[in-house]
């Protein structure tokens, strides 16, 4: 497998990340490294095996349907770039 | 009093020798004038700290205490800690005053403890050598020209340092057990899920665990028992009876079977670090120990599995940075989509969007089986090997870095040589097994050499009465740097 500068620009916008040519380009030299460590992972077998997302054999816990938070609307929009009348701020995506 | 263990402090408190106020004073004095040799807090609030203090007298007063009462305590910056400036070592949350106290933060507030300040680290933990933090690298006080280790650079350095008696890190690839043994110190990760996640910012969810740094076992054990515990709001928190992580430590060590990795003495090992490993060995035996090879054959599959998992994760997490609920945005923008971009392009540093673009590419549409998924399976096949070595042994030893601190800039231009440098602790953090390093003398340049302990799931009890009777007989964990004296 081999990325290219394309490849490199279409992650940085998926991940909504703006990137420059430059940046881009060692971006792209970077990666290319870490991905031919990464390549050794093709060498082993693991057909037979299944995927394993946590060590101990748990179930995610369910809780009753009730309502735990209380409103800190204040506290938590205190530390938000721009808020207004009590809503998130952002530029106009409606016309 | 800057070498007195948390069991010490604890007695002088009681006592009424010294009271918390006298002892926060003191440590903040010290961390105030070092910190600009060593760059350990990225803040320190003494009016806070002080109040904090204040509250403990009156709790000791009282005479209803609990071990920690009245003993600062440096939480890393990774803690969301409420009224405190809570960065992660980031430009994106380089403004954002926490609402909220994380569960571990919670914890040792009602236990009494003194928060003495928030510690640098690697931005979102992302790094082996505390060089990405937005607030410049921390020095390692045993040689300023070397790296603390990393992420847990700052908490490892202030506890070296004797800046705090006592601090907490979180571990998602080594991120406490590297910096632990690069600065000398004593550092343990518990066991996945022992520890709640509640609060401490999200690097890797699936790996990421908090724990102790202390200079003793003995310290570590009674940190643990305020850190560890049930807690609903973590997904992944483990429900168990609540333990007494002191109770082994002054049982004997006869009998106890040694495992020793084929794969962990390999040539990729330095001779310094090998040597003191070795004596470090020599010592359990004088104690009764035996040892027994054993292997671990998907050790070098690692960082690979790690370098995919991890950077998955974390572009996942990082996603909920955007500008518009909390922390950095961009100051000029064009559209909606224009603001993410820039806030996430300026807010966070190179390393951090390197993992993210690793991470969405192996997540990305043709890739996830390919990557993630044989990651997933690797997985297995690496805690499965730890299953089969815990066969044949109690404990696990080796190495918990294959080198000393390297020098300041060594490696921060090639992410794979960094990437490395955690090749003895990735797979712990993959099996989801608890693991910790202690100081075992001295390497190259005289800077300090860890030895990695291992131990099976929830055998922290046991791991902590190994450190502790080893630092019977040795003293490398009270060496104090002299750059340090103050």
């Amino acid at each position: 497998m081999s990325l290219s500068l394309d490849d490199v620009k279409r992650i940085a916008n998926l991940a909504r990340i703006e990137v420059g040519e430059h940046e881009a380009h060692t971006a792209l030299t970077q990666l290319t490294g870490i991905f031919s460590l990464i390549q050794q992972m093709q060498a082993v077998d693991t057909s037979p095996i299944t995927p394993m997302s946590h060590a101990q054999n748990v179930m995610q816990r369910l809780r009753p349907d009730v309502v735990t938070e209380t409103d800190q609307r204040e506290l938590f929009q205190s530390v938000a770039p721009q808020v207004e009348a009590g809503l998130y701020l952002v530029p106009k995506v409606i016309e | 009093m800057l070498n007195s263990s948390l069991k010490q402090l604890s007695a002088l408190l009681a006592t009424k020798k010294i009271s918390s106020v006298e002892l926060t004073v003191e440590f903040l004095k010290r961390s105030r004038a070092l910190n600009s040799d060593y760059n350990a807090f990225i803040t320190l609030d003494e009016e806070t700290s002080l109040a904090q203090a204040r509250a403990a007298d009156t709790i000791v007063a009282s005479g209803e205490a609990q071990p920690l009462t009245g003993i600062p305590i440096a939480q890393k910056d990774i803690f969301c800690t409420r009224g405190w400036l809570t960065t992660c070592g980031s430009r994106m949350l380089s403004n954002f005053i926490s609402p909220y106290d994380a569960c571990v933060v919670e914890r040792f507030n009602s236990a009494g403890a003194v928060n003495i300040g928030k510690t640098n680290m690697d931005e979102f933990a992302m790094g082996s050598s505390n060089e990405t933090s937005f607030y410049g690298p921390v020095k390692n006080p045993w040689d300023t020209s070397a790296v603390p280790g990393g992420s847990s650079g700052g908490s490892a350095c202030a506890v070296a340092a004797r800046m705090a008696p006592a601090a907490t890190g979180t571990d998602t690839g080594g991120s406490i057990r590297q910096p632990a043994a690069l600065c000398g110190i004593s550092g343990l990760k518990p066991t996945y899920g022992l520890v709640s996640r509640y609060g401490m910012i999200a690097f890797a969810s699936s790996l990421d665990q908090g724990g102790p740094m202390a200079k003793s076992a003995e310290d570590l054990a009674l940190m643990l028992n305020v850190m560890a515990g049930f807690d609903t709001r973590d997904s992944t928190s483990l429900q168990r009876e609540p333990e007494d992580y002191t109770r082994d430590l002054e049982k004997p060590l006869e009998g106890l079977r040694i495992g020793l990795p084929k794969e962990y003495f390999v040539k990729e090992i330095n001779d310094d670090v090998a040597l003191a490993v070795e004596a470090a060995i020599a010592e359990y035996r004088k104690l009764g120990a035996k040892t027994v090879e054993v292997s671990l054959p998907n050790t070098r599959l690692s960082v690979p599995v790690y370098y995919v998992l991890a950077p998955a994760e974390a572009s996942s997490n990082l996603s909920r940075f955007d500008g518009v609920r909390y922390g950095y945005r961009a100051p000029e923008y064009a559209d909606l989509n224009d603001m993410y971009q820039k806030s996430r392009a300026q807010g966070f540093g190179a390393e951090v969007k390197r993992r993210i673009l690793i991470g969405t590419y192996v997540l990305s549409h043709g890739y996830y089986d390919a990557y993630y998924i044989q990651a997933q399976k690797l997985r297995r096949l690496m805690a499965l090997d730890f299953t089969e070595a815990f066969k044949l042994c109690d404990i696990i030893m080796g190495p918990t870095s294959p080198t000393v601190a390297f020098d300041l800039g060594e490696k921060s231009s090639d992410p794979v040589q960094m990437y490395l440098s955690d090749a003895y602790t990735i797979a712990v953090n993959l099996a989801g097994l608890p693991a910790m390093s202690i100081p075992a003398g001295f390497g190259k340049n005289n800077r300090p050499v860890g030895l990695q302990i291992i131990g099976n799931y929830f055998a922290e009890a046991q791991m902590l009465k190994v450190a502790h009777q080893y630092q019977q007989i040795t003293d490398w964990h009270i060496r104090m740097p002299t750059s340090a004296a103050l």
